[in-house]
């Protein structure tokens, strides 16, 4: 791309060769060490039994047994030495997870930036300053706060809750067990396992910090329509309501399908919060796959099970980038069109 | 919300509330009826002490000068005390260590990790934005793979190879270096020092990570400098390396200080890594003393003071992101992930 001068000669065209691969060279080097060899290393272990037995000596340790695709079957079909533990139904509680708090928090997000976008509004820039707190927050102070929040005997939201039941007469005293009770309020919502209370409370929490970072998203989108638009449709006769629809909906689409897809990967593999707040329990119903990988290799301590686990992660991981990536391109050359 | 073309008049005040003017406050145009701009007031409101609930909580709790759990709903401090933070400052968990070594930890690994993978990273960014090569796009997706791990996915091959640098004090008075020298056959010595249990593993694994961003980051910027600036440099006589350090780099020095701020947000509440190896009290962070206050075992931390910690953790990362909103939220949502 660079202009060269005229007079070019063997030297400098065997540099320039060269030249892109010496650019790299450092960033490579220290990934092929810290990245790509663990990588690699991860697949073997993935093979084998290793434990902390085999902790001093790594794979070079005399008991390390190589057993094939037995950790794989493991956790797919069940078998591993932990209790409450099964891979459909943490899959499902995760893509559910997922899926339920991006549906959630886009809408809410787009609609409390159109509200906020109504013309002649009072204390619009308050309110914008206030709805961004939750953004720059960060999750585990989140998670940590919300679970004190919902703390059976003082928690804010058993006594908030106390305090409306009181105003409408009745005096009892609100005790939800938030974050410890197993029975599901809605037992038949997900087939493949129930939702217990503590899945509503993440939600609401979890609601808190999602939504106005898609207002956020939503109000640039929202500035950036132009007016005459609007104006177009206004002497064509359209009603407000038919302008929302036909007119603002259609131009956030490119904007708000891929924030949603980000805000899907990034629920999908929420550890901070997930782990802050509820840590999985109980007895993992709320916990997702990567609380599940952690588990493995920080209490079980079962490190073989933990690579093929996050080998399995890996290619959930890639089927989700992949569809997620042809769904925000699918939307793009909807916009173009 | 229903579709309709007729007008306003006879509709309840729901299809009334919903039926305004969307399309922003610049221009000019009838003003908003009372009603609706109360409507409008109400629901503010409302989603106001939606998002302020947690935080007045917070700060209330924080404010109490009595570690005693609240019996009763109160977000308005009834006091102002600073008890709590004195003693969070003064002695922040059980074990003996201060305030200071937690927040020096904190500070050391967020920054030379944002540090050192923005160093390493820029001129491979540089690489990847402006030269042609043959091996670029396998190169490409081999820096982009890490990405799509969670960073869970990394951690047991990471612990595993921090794990196997060790200095060991064998029996016969030498010092063994594993993995490259061993005691003798049978014998076994004092682990002296274990590259895992140290502030320096943890932060040498979080770089794993860390640069595979920086290198993406920077690159997604770099494409959008126009190349028309180092054109005319290299007409005027200048080398590659000489465009590279004297017109690019200057360029994209804004740039190179919002990825390190994204990525010290980021490793700033960085626990997933520290929590798996670190267990000497005095190289804990601020992330792993918040999350000791919650577990299982913290049945004995006063709200308070937990609620002190809280916002002390929380302060940083605020403040960075209100500097930096406006470049966060397009970094985040245009081109974050794009070939």
């Amino acid at each position: 791309m660079a202009i060269k001068p005229v007079t070019v000669r063997r030297k400098t065209d065997l540099r320039r060769v060269f030249q892109p691969y010496l650019y790299l060279l450092p960033a490579f080097l220290v990934l092929s060490v810290i990245t790509f060899y663990p990588l690699v290393y991860q697949v073997i272990i993935s093979f084998t039994d290793f434990q902390t037995k085999d902790l001093l000596l790594g794979l070079n340790s005399p008991k390390l047994q190589f057993i094939g695709l037995q950790n794989y079957k493991q956790i797919i079909f069940g078998g591993l030495p932990v209790q409450n533990f099964e891979f459909i139904r943490v899959l499902f509680y995760n893509l559910w997870w997922a899926i339920t708090n991006v549906m959630v928090h886009v809408p809410a997000g787009v609609l409390i930036a159109v509200l906020l976008n109504v013309k002649g509004v009072w204390f619009k820039k308050i309110y914008r300053a206030i709805y961004v707190l939750p953004v720059v927050i960060p999750p585990i102070v989140v998670g940590t706060v919300w679970r004190n929040i919902f703390n059976e005997q003082y928690g804010a939201m058993n006594q908030a809750l106390t305090w409306i039941v009181q105003l409408f007469g009745s005096d009892t005293v609100v005790h939800l067990r938030w974050l410890e009770s197993y029975t599901p309020p809605i037992p038949w919502l997900l087939p493949t396992g129930a939702l217990p209370l503590a899945y509503y409370a993440m939600m609401i929490a979890n609601f808190w910090l999602g939504w106005p970072f898609m207002t956020l998203v939503a109000t640039g989108a929202l500035q950036s329509i132009p007016r005459e638009l609007y104006e177009a449709a206004e002497i064509d006769g359209a009603s407000k309501t038919y302008q929302f629809l036909h007119v603002t909906v259609p131009l956030l689409r490119p904007a708000m399908i891929p924030a949603a897809m980000y805000g899907f990967t990034l629920s999908f593999n929420l550890f901070n919060f997930v782990y802050f707040m509820t840590g999985g329990g109980p007895s993992r119903m709320t916990e997702i796959l990567v609380t599940f990988a952690y588990d493995l290799v920080r209490n079980l301590r079962l490190y073989g099970v933990a690579g093929a686990f996050a080998v399995i992660i890996f290619f959930v991981a890639i089927a989700i980038f992949l569809i997620t990536n042809k769904l925000t391109r699918a939307t793009e050359s909807y916009a173009e069109s | 919300m229903t579709t309709t073309t007729k007008p306003v008049k006879k509709k309840n005040w729901f299809v009334r509330l919903m039926n305004m003017d969307t399309s922003g406050s610049k221009g000019s145009g009838e003003k908003l009826p009372l009603y609706r701009q109360l409507g409008i007031q109400l629901l503010c409101i409302l989603i106001t002490i939606e998002v302020m609930f947690p935080i007045l909580y917070i700060i209330t709790l924080s404010l109490s000068s009595t570690g005693v759990r609240p019996s009763k709903l109160e977000l308005f401090p009834k006091e102002i005390s600073l008890v709590a933070f004195k003693e969070v400052l003064t002695r922040p968990t059980a074990n003996p260590v201060d305030f200071i070594t937690l927040l020096r930890n904190s500070a050391l690994l967020s920054i030379t990790v944002g540090l050192v993978s923005l160093l390493v990273a820029v001129t491979a960014a540089y690489a990847f934005a402006r030269f042609k090569f043959k091996l670029r796009q396998v190169l490409m997706i081999m820096v982009f793979i890490p990405l799509l791990m969670p960073a869970v996915g990394l951690s047991t091959p990471l612990f595993l190879l921090m794990n196997s640098f060790r200095l060991v004090n064998c029996p016969g008075g030498v010092t063994a270096f594993y993995p490259f020298t061993a005691c003798d056959a049978g014998a076994f010595g004092k682990v002296i020092f274990n590259l895992r249990d140290s502030l320096l593993g943890v932060g040498i694994a979080m770089i794993s990570t860390a640069l595979p961003f920086a290198v993406w980051n920077l690159k997604g910027y770099l494409d959008t400098i126009p190349k028309e600036l180092e054109e005319a440099a290299s007409i005027d006589g200048a080398d590659s390396n000489q465009v590279f350090w004297q017109i690019v780099l200057p360029l994209a020095l804004p740039q190179l200080a919002v990825t390190f701020f994204l990525g010290f947000i980021g490793y700033w509440q960085e626990f997933l890594l520290p929590w798996l190896f670190l267990t000497k009290p005095e190289d804990y962070t601020l992330a792993m003393t918040l999350y000791n206050m919650t577990g299982q075992y913290a049945n004995s931390i006063p709200w308070n003071r937990f609620a002190a910690m809280a916002i002390i953790v929380a302060l940083p990362v605020a403040i960075v992101y209100v500097i930096l909103q406006k470049q966060i939220v397009s970094g985040l949502t245009a081109g974050g992930v794009k070939g």
